[in-house]
């Protein structure tokens, strides 16, 4: 009967209002918000425009309208003058960020069970020293790793960029899983005890389901730094078996102009990371907004 | 078909010294429904726990069907667990829900679900199969963790608090439904609340926990007339027993001046004991008002329609004393009257350790 009595007229507010003397106050934060926003979005804006333009147009002072043209995009996909062509880039990446994460979270859950739920004495410590493995600029540690590489003869392979994003990830990975698994009651794994399962089953059937938006979220962030890591790629493996980043650096010319092209082949190399991210968005700020709490 | 037998069972939790259950000694009759019951911190919960094998036990044993399950794990102990917050899995329909532990023993698919349809009959449930459990109210959830125990044919149903996130009504309602379905399942049930009530009216035995130590274990009735010591006086009853601290002189005891009679044999039981502080204990249907006795003035009047409870200050060894008297019918007296009040029936007398003088 509701629906036939309610004036068909009337909407829902778009928002809240705001009441009492913080109105000023929010309006203000509200506007810093946009602005801050817009100067962020701003280099990429400009990115994918020069992405679209000739070489003399982009080099030249910005203008508001130009033709625009995917010549740019042909040619430095098409283009096989550097040690490594697009397709082949695109390939190497595409394994390397799969692989490794999928190492990285087969190797995560069981440690972020281990921490969250059946915490042993000094957990604190594991789990700050997981971090601290962060805290050394990897630029000090090249070295060491350039030699080890060498001496395993991995320079200029897959494998070593698999186990490098694997061990930087690992930690990153273990630290928000834990928090998430840590959210799960207590009561359930009890129950899923009492009701016979195994401690596979209750990882399986009962912690993970309910921890899928924090894996997701997990997940979605090992690719976007793996994807995008640059220093250890152009350091370890610079050639034929390279990644995006490194391609997208091989765009850079000693002579010409090489703006449009560079801007074309960020454009590529950005795009699987935002589709991904877009995807994943819903899932992810609730994995987010998850893992905070705790 | 199971006993249940707690022998000098202890929980120490690690940093604590003081033990959360100490040297529980209980037995549980099969088919009985025993509930544990005490304030918070008086490690009925703990209790529980270690007989689910959740709570590790540093002494004694504990024995279902005279089997020794001290150390074997909960899903090693054919129990099944109603959990405060029902600890539904969200992830799950209540029909898988109510399967899940059928499905980790390998039940045959046809078979766990013919037993899941019997239980969802039994609690009402049939409707809400299919549903997810952030999709049903409050007391269904219950009826899905319930569900989720009977479905199993378990030989001890363990039951912490099961009641205590409803609302008053269907508390109510949902214990008496409880207690009807145990007692037609025959299974035996430990069951723990914080709520006396609850205990009283569920329980075939109530167990009285405090400070982890068992003070007491009798059927409802024993342990409302003849509480063993000052703790569970207090505890068991609602509105409270009145308790007052009294002096021994000249051998009587008193309230407010008003020396208390006793038959022959309590006052040689009283005579005998030790010690010259005691404490005595008057339920409040154990009062009346009347023209002449314990003189105070009214300070609330508790109107319950059948009857009311009301709040009478006095002087007692020179101190102030509230001592609640049961009216029957419709009050006569408000807040501010000038009343007297009689003692009529049974006084519980405790020595100068809490424990009941008998004769």
């Amino acid at each position: 009967m509701a629906s036939l009595t309610r004036n068909p007229f009337t909407r829902a507010p778009k928002s809240e209002p705001i009441l009492g003397q913080n109105r000023i106050v929010a309006h203000f934060l509200a506007f810093l918000t946009w602005i801050i926003g817009l100067l962020f979005f701003f280099p990429l804006f400009w990115l994918v425009l020069n992405g679209f333009k000739e070489e003399s147009v982009a080099n030249a002072s910005p203008v508001l309208f130009f033709d625009p043209t995917l010549d740019r995009f042909s040619e430095v996909t098409e283009s096989n003058s550097g040690l490594l062509s697009f397709t082949e880039a695109f390939g190497n990446s595409f394994w390397i960020v799969l692989i490794s994460t999928v190492l990285v979270m087969v190797l995560a859950v069981p440690a972020a069970y281990a921490l969250a739920i059946r915490p042993m004495r000094m957990w604190r410590d594991v789990l700050f020293f997981f971090i601290s493995t962060k805290f050394l600029p990897i630029v000090g540690a090249i070295m060491p790793l350039w030699i080890i590489a060498r001496d395993l003869d991995l320079l200029g392979t897959r494998t070593v960029l698999v186990i490098l994003y694997t061990a930087m990830n690992l930690p990153l990975a273990v630290w928000m899983l834990r928090s998430f698994f840590a959210e799960v009651p207590k009561e359930l794994i009890e129950a899923a005890q009492i009701d016979g399962c195994s401690l596979m089953g209750q990882i399986r059937q009962v912690i993970l389901p309910i921890v899928a938006p924090g894996l997701a979220a997990t997940a979605l962030l090992c690719v976007i730094f793996a994807w995008n890591e640059f220093f250890l790629a152009v350091q370890l493996n610079p050639t034929g078996a390279s990644t995006i980043p490194v391609w997208v650096n091989s765009q850079q010319k000693f002579q010409g102009q090489f703006l449009a092209g560079l801007s074309a082949a960020s454009v590529l190399a950005t795009l699987p990371v935002v589709i991904a991210g877009w995807v994943a968005q819903k899932r992810m700020i609730r994995g987010l907004a998850m893992g905070a709490i705790k | 078909m199971a006993e249940v037998r707690y022998e000098a069972a202890s929980r120490i939790y690690p940093g604590t010294e003081i033990p959360a259950v100490n040297s529980l000694d209980l037995d549980i009759a099969d088919g009985e429904l025993l509930v544990l019951v005490g304030p918070s911190g008086s490690g009925k919960s703990t209790a529980l726990r270690m007989l689910a094998g959740l709570e590790h036990v540093n002494e004694g044993s504990v024995y279902i069907n005279d089997v020794d399950v001290t150390l074997k794990p909960p899903q090693d102990r054919d129990i099944a667990m109603v959990f405060q917050n029902y600890a539904l899995y969200p992830s799950m329909t209540v029909g898988e829900n109510m399967g899940f532990a059928l499905k980790q023993a390998k039940v045959p698919k046809h078979e766990r679900a013919t037993r899941v349809a019997e239980a969802a009959r039994i609690l009402g449930l049939e409707p809400y199969l299919d549903r997810k459990p952030k999709n049903l109210s409050g007391g269904q959830r219950q009826r899905v963790a319930m569900g989720r125990a009977i479905v199993r044919n378990p030989q001890v149903f363990l039951m912490d608090e099961p009641l205590s996130n409803l609302d008053a009504k269907l508390r109510v309602q949902t214990r008496t439904e409880l207690a009807d379905l145990q007692a037609r399942l025959g299974v035996t049930t430990v069951y723990v609340t914080h709520d006396q009530v609850e205990a009283m009216t569920m329980g075939h035995r109530v167990a009285v926990l405090d400070g982890g130590i068992l003070q007491q274990v009798d059927r409802p009735r024993t342990l409302y007339s003849e509480p063993v010591n000052r703790f569970v006086a207090g505890f068991i009853g609602s509105p409270a027993m009145n308790l007052l601290d009294v002096k021994r002189t000249d051998g009587t005891l008193s309230i407010s001046g008003q020396p208390l009679e006793f038959d022959p044999a309590m006052a040689s039981a009283i005579n005998a004991s030790h010690g010259s502080s005691m404490s005595v204990g008057v339920r409040p249907e154990h009062l009346t008002l009347q023209s002449t006795g314990i003189a105070g003035e009214v300070t609330v009047v508790e109107e319950l329609g059948s009857e009311s409870y009301v709040h009478v200050l006095t002087q007692h060894q020179g101190s102030d004393q509230i001592l609640v008297v049961r009216d029957q019918g419709e009050t006569q007296t408000t807040r501010g009257d000038q009343v007297h009040v009689g003692v009529h029936g049974a006084l519980h007398v405790f020595a100068e350790d809490g424990e009941r003088i008998r004769t």
